[in-house]
């Protein structure tokens, strides 16, 4: 049927299940002509698959829009609302309840007010006719008056409730954005990448961080592998430095190190190799004492892989593909040091060798005859191959742990200097592996090899472990040759910036999908592990319960493993409740099997309890599922803010769940990216965002709602006031227009200002002391307390200026003329009084005036001024009450002025005692800092270090806390021989 | 030697505009990075000392003149509502007031207590009297004021927009309720000429009320409220209606009445004649009569003064305390650096 006509009478019936979540199954059938076709998985295209090698097919639609099977599994992204916001909802709320009362109050005394005006047919207020009205003043009906009065006073007092707040919210954060992503220390040259924050909902959540949910590969890791150190022979070669070790000789100010790291960064050209030594570099391996060793040792690295050459046919450069990518960095090295692969067929390995007699390159073809693969439980690999000699040569590669046990008594020649190099690389933060070789007679492989194929071809369900043990038979009796050291690369700064993160009190958390022992390395390499730190490792991996796995009854199996899992975490709580200073602190190291176990409601208390409690928690061998089960865990049990951060699709989950996830923006494709709320190009970025830009974005949102409570609740009171004095009629103090404008143009852009451009420290001093951040983490600046306080200054402020006010103004003439006030006047000096203390009280609150700030706060205060005569200038008829009010009125009165004065400085004093004394005599983390700053005792080093050093929380992971550990380990030493 | 200099000048431009340009980048940049030059306040012990002194300093001497010149103002206030209810009456103040066949005179006897000093003021203090009720300060019509009958939607004026089916200039239970107290002032049996003229504000008689504008049908329903207008006067010159019609804000408030353009010496006895027609009994509010020189400030009130002078030595106190307890504890936040956690 090649042909669309073919299909006119085409007809089938296709039964198939219900539309599930499900992607790897798929039950149905195809009925054709009444003969049934099963229809699997290998038959269904996924939803947005694309054709590859064919132009078209002919297919059936089965599910189509939400039915599919990807939409099924797609959770819409979750509404994301910051801390800050949800709490200031709940303010909203109470101003709310406010405004209620405050109503409630009024239409209670208006309605009893309005009752007394007409009794028994006398009108008590005859000049506001009670007799003759309206529904809203009917004496009569004073009930039905006080009700819409209670309307009428929920519109007048509305302006408690600050609207505007949300809309300069919005405007603030979406600044705030572009800010962090023009920010060029978060650039990313190599890629062109700035940060890109997609939401700006969360910017202050970002000052606000607890703990963060790290990926490891992409994100801490740039998923290459470098070769750079191998030991052959007992000897130790290649003088490339990883990151570790840059970092700590950073903490230690060797300067000499430095120099030797960039001459390295600038050689570093070939990707996945990083190694550095003239003494076998270029061939000159022959001339070292253990020659024929190095010859092997090259020659295994270029043989014993599963690794594919691509030539590239225009320079006739090879390039390799491989399963991971530390077996292409084996081959990359091995073809750097002479011994360079380039073919592979199904049955043998072609291999460019320098021939150490001549010095040329020869080729070499090796026969495979079996691969005997990598897999977890075993930690090796091995090939058998025939050399073009015909000797038969077993190669195996390894870890450590499994492949020392193995050697052959006469081939543990280097046993204990490799051992010892071994450790030195592990501490270094490399991935090590063993090589190790051996020759095998022809009758030895005949009978491996039958036993072998058997097994390969057998049926049954172990059939795996059947080839297993057969190949465990003959690797054994291994000569050794050495160990290589591959460096899974951490990204640019990685160490550092974990480190800066420990110091201000962040918690980190690595969630991967990698083995144990690469997690466990990747933790040294960053500092969140290191020697003399006590793991508590919880896996599942162990012979008992591999023994338990295998067993028929399958909930008796789990509940047996679960009930290993409770007991290791039981084990490890009590080391932790146990544990104390000297013995150093935990990590929690656990695997993603026994995390499913972890997580199962009745447990994952108790798991949670001891993640907290260690310094380091690594989540090996997880799921996405494990990982934003682990996400949701953190935040819903312990109420802190999490982040999580990853790279690739398998973080989609743990981004969604945090309360902030940041995508990199990397290799691994867009996804990550697609569903975070901010990406920036490496990890490194994370500490600026966090510390200077979280920091900066929390202080300044907080800082905004509350004095946006302030200034509103300052402004809503002198219109309560005023009605307490109007018999709570209702009758506005200010004139309309000065009601409207008064969020719109007085008082609005200050508060932005402020939003977008306050900072209480500078950037230097944001990343220089890191413990400021716990001001947004301990949510200081946005507590209760905090928020009553404005809130309060706010009411005190208006009780200053309304009572000022009407006292000052009482009856008696206000100026020279004996002209007495009217209600215009008392609203437009009221007003006025209020313009300035809420400009001024914003000035105080202001710890950054650049001009900008300057402009809005003065020309705020100017502008209504210029209104005033502006408006006042029109026509009666649009000016009303306010016609030449200021020019006629105000202005040439002097008394106007003075209590603007009066008022302005009484209205602040309060908030300035409190600010001077809190400053003196109960600074703030960031009011330490800036009185240091204007001290100018931030460039005295010494001082600076000192007030580092006791404002410093004692971290436990990290670098800095790896080398005063390794100090006072040093110290414990000298004293002991001393 | 000019051609060179012209050349000069070129280049300087030319190199002004890089500069210019130069700048503006660099400012831009400034700004992107959040690094903008800035003045960064600090509230240091010696800054906070200082300005608390120094608005005691200022606020001190400030409220002492203010004090002062609230009491060089001579203010004589005398109520009147009770005494000028005959005796009879005073049970009942409200029929009497309301009974319009009564001629409610009355006489006053105030005393100078010091030299008064031309122009002495004359206002009437009305008490507990709601003239900012929302539904009274609605109660008018700015486009009847000033263009009469022309403007007929008085709907905001009800119930005082019309009287027997014809519409009121002016209209609204403002105009409706005018006060219509009359006083006449006699010093040693010779009257005092009371200057009723330009008590009102300019702009109000210039802007506000039409000059060609007259009272028709005004007072003339059912219900008299207070004072009635001369019909052949225009409403730009009805300056007793221009002041009532400026609501006060306060419900205690007083109202110009007129101007008293000779000095008074002190120990003068002057007899207040008085017409008591505005009716107040009502709602228990009171009636008081004030003549008061003026000052710079306006009246006599001492709060402004008493104010300054007490936020002033406040503040010299609390700069005094806090200095204080600065010596006294000199760095007690070095010992605080760690952080609360």
């Amino acid at each position: 049927m090649h042909e669309d006509s073919n299909f006119q009478n085409f007809k089938a019936i296709i039964r198939c299940e219900d539309p599930n979540a499900n992607l790897y199954t798929f039950v149905g059938s195809l009925e054709l002509e009444e003969q049934q076709y099963p229809l699997t998985p290998q038959q269904l295209l996924l939803r947005d698959s694309k054709l590859r090698n064919t132009d078209c097919i002919y297919g059936a639609v089965i599910f189509t829009g939400r039915d599919t099977k990807v939409f099924q599994n797609s959770t819409g992204p979750p509404s994301k609302r910051s801390k800050v916001e949800r709490r200031m909802d709940k303010i909203i709320y109470f101003l709310f309840g406010i405004l209620v009362l405050m109503s409630f109050i009024g239409s209670i005394f208006f309605g009893i007010a309005t009752r007394e005006d007409l009794q028994d047919g006398k009108m008590k207020r005859w000049y506001l006719r009670p007799d003759d009205t309206t529904a809203y003043y009917d004496p009569k009906r004073a009930a039905v008056a006080a009700v819409l009065h209670f309307l009428t006073a929920l519109m007048l007092y509305g302006y408690l409730i600050p609207i505007s707040l949300y809309v300069s919210i919005e405007i603030v954060k979406i600044l705030q954005s572009i800010f962090i992503n023009q920010d060029l220390h978060m650039y990313y040259e190599e890629t062109d990448k700035p940060a890109r924050a997609r939401t700006s909902n969360l910017n202050e959540e970002l000052g606000q961080v607890d703990t963060i949910l790290s990926d490891k590969t992409g994100t801490l890791t740039c998923n290459s592998m470098e070769f750079i150190k191998c030991s052959i022979a007992g000897t130790s070669y290649g003088r490339g430095v990883t990151e570790v070790e840059r970092a700590m000789a950073r903490r230690k100010g060797s300067p000499l190190e430095e120099e030797v790291t960039e001459e390295q960064e600038d050689k570093a050209s070939i990707k996945g190799f990083n190694f550095e030594d003239e003494r076998i570099m270029n061939g000159s391996w022959v001339n070292e004492p253990h020659a024929d060793v190095i010859q092997k040792f090259l020659r295994l690295l270029a043989i014993c892989h599963t690794a594919l050459p691509e030539v590239d046919e225009e320079n006739g450069k090879i390039s390799y593909e491989a399963e991971s990518p530390d077996e292409a960095a084996f081959v990359i090295a091995a073809r750097e040091l002479g011994f360079e692969f380039y073919e592979r067929t199904q049955t043998s390995i072609s291999v460019h060798e320098l021939d150490p007699v001549t010095g040329t390159k020869v080729e070499r073809s090796y026969s495979l005859l079996n691969v005997l693969e990598f897999s977890s439980s075993r930690k090796r690999m091995s090939v058998i191959v025939r050399s073009e000699e015909g000797t038969l040569l077993l190669l195996s590669k390894g870890a450590d742990s499994v492949m020392f046990e193995r050697l052959a008594e006469n081939g543990r020649e280097f046993e204990e200097q490799t051992k010892e190099h071994i450790n030195e690389y592990a501490d270094a933060g490399l991935r090590t592996l063993i090589l190790a070789y051996r020759e095998l007679d022809e009758k030895e492989y005949k009978q491996f090899n039958e036993e072998f194929t058997e097994a390969k071809n057998s049926v049954s369900a172990d059939r795996e472990e059947l080839a297993e043990e057969i190949a465990e038979k003959i690797e054994k009796n291994l000569i050794l040759l050495g160990a290589t050291a591959v460096e899974d690369k951490l990204q640019n700064g990685v160490p550092e910036c974990i480190d800066k993160l420990a110091q201000a009190g962040i918690k980190l958390w690595v969630l991967t999908g990698d083995k144990m022992e690469t997690a466990i390395n990747i933790g040294f390499a960053c500092s969140l592990l290191r020697q003399g730190m006590r793991q508590v490792i919880i896996s599942s991996e162990t012979p008992e319960s591999k023994t338990l796995e295998k067993s028929e009854d399958k909930s008796a199996a789990a509940a047996a493993l679960k009930a290993s899992v409770l007991h290791q975490l039981i084990r490890g709580k009590e080391l932790l409740d146990s544990s104390n200073e000297s013995l150093g602190p935990l990590a929690l190291i656990i695997d993603g099997k026994s995390l499913t176990y972890a997580l199962e409601d009745d447990v994952k208390d108790l798991f949670l309890e001891l993640a907290i409690g260690c310094a380091s928690v690594i989540c090996c061998r997880s799921s996405p599922k494990q990982k934003a089960l682990v996400t949701r865990l953190v935040k819903t049990k312990t109420s802190s803010t999490t982040l999580a951060i990853g790279d690739g699709a398998n973080d989609v989950g743990m981004l969604q769940e945090a309360d902030i996830g940041v995508g990199i923006s990397g290799v691994e494709g867009m996804q990550a990216v697609m569903s975070s709320d901010i990406a920036i190009a490496q990890f490194r970025f994370l500490e600026r965002l966090l510390l200077v830009h979280g920091h900066w974005c929390y202080r300044r949102i907080s800082s905004m709602i509350c004095y946006f409570f302030y200034k509103n609740i300052a402004f809503g009171f002198t219109l309560f006031f005023f009605e307490a004095y109007a018999s709570f009629s209702g009758q506005p103090v200010y004139n309309d227009w000065f009601l409207s404008l008064y969020n719109v143009f007085f008082t609005s852009l200050p508060v932005i200002a402020l939003g977008v451009f306050d900072q209480d420290v500078s950037a230097r001093f944001c990343l220089k002391f890191p413990l400021l951040y716990q001001e947004g983490v301990q949510n200081i600046l946005f507590s209760w307390t905090r928020i009553l306080g404005w809130a309060l200054n706010g009411v005190a402020n208006a009780a200053i200026i309304f009572f000022f006010c009407i006292h000052a103004m009482k009856q008696q003439a206000f100026r020279k003329g004996g002209e007495v006030i009217g209600l215009e006047i008392l609203g437009t000096t009221m007003y006025t009084c209020v313009v300035w203390v809420v400009n001024c009280q914003m000035a105080l609150s202001v710890t950054y005036f650049t001009y900008i700030q300057h402009l809005f706060i003065w020309g705020g205060i100017t502008f209504w001024y210029i209104f005033l005569l502006a408006y006042g200038a029109m026509d009666p008829y649009i000016s009303t009450t306010a016609y030449k009010v200021f020019i006629e009125a105000c202005a040439p009165a002097p008394s106007f002025w003075l209590i603007t004065l009066l008022v302005l400085m009484s209205s602040l004093l309060p908030y300035f005692t409190y600010s001077a004394i809190q400053m003196r005599f109960f600074p703030l983390h960031h009011q330490m800092i800036q009185w240091f700053r204007s001290d100018g005792q931030t460039d005295d080093p010494e001082f600076c270090q000192m007030v580092r050093q006791r404002s410093l929380r004692p971290t436990t992971v990290g670098y800095t806390a790896r080398f005063e550990a390794s100090s006072r380990d040093l110290k414990a030493k000298l004293e002991d021989s001393l | 030697m000019e051609v060179e200099g012209g050349n000069t000048s070129a280049n300087d431009a030319v190199a002004r505009k890089i500069s210019i340009q130069s700048r503006r980048a660099k400012v831009f940049y400034q700004f992107t990075q959040q690094n903008l030059p800035a003045c960064k306040p600090v509230l240091t012990p010696s800054w906070i000392v200082t300005t608390f002194l120094l608005m005691g300093v200022i606020f001190i001497p400030i409220g002492l003149v203010t004090l002062r010149t609230s009491h060089s103002v001579i203010e004589i206030v005398e109520r009147y509502d009770t005494e000028c209810i005959p005796e009879k009456f005073r049970g009942n103040k409200v029929s009497y007031i309301k009974d319009s066949t009564i001629l409610k005179n009355c006489s006053l006897y105030l005393k100078v207590p010091k030299h008064m000093k031309a122009p002495i003021y004359i206002y009437y203090q009305l008490d507990n009297y709601y003239q900012n009720h929302r539904r009274y300060v609605k109660s008018r019509n700015d486009q009847q004021l000033l263009h009469g009958l022309k403007s007929n939607d008085t709907s905001s004026c009800q119930p005082e927009d019309s009287s027997n089916g014809l519409p009121s200039v002016p209209c609204g239970l403002i105009a409706w309720s005018l006060f219509n107290d009359t006083f006449k002032f006699i010093r040693e049996s010779s009257e005092l000429v009371v200057n009723r003229k330009n008590i009102a504000w300019k702009s109000d008689r210039n802007h506000k009320f039409g000059k060609q504008v007259y009272p028709f049908n005004f007072q003339n329903g059912t219900f008299i409220g207070g004072g009635s207008l001369d019909p052949s006067v225009p409403l730009s010159d009805q300056e007793d209606l221009i002041v009532w019609m400026r609501t006060a804000a306060l419900p205690s408030f007083r109202k110009m009445y007129g101007r008293i353009e000779e000095d008074l010496d002190a120990d003068d006895v002057i007899a207040v004649h008085l017409m008591n027609n505005y009716n107040t009994y009502s709602f228990g509010g009171k009636k008081k009569l004030v003549l008061s020189t003026s000052s710079w400030l306006g009246g006599k009130n001492d709060f402004l003064g008493v104010a300054y002078v007490f936020v002033g030595s406040s503040s010299i106190i609390i700069s005094l305390v806090f200095m204080l307890l600065h010596v006294k504890n000199p760095s007690s936040f070095a010992g605080r650096l760690s952080f609360p956690l």
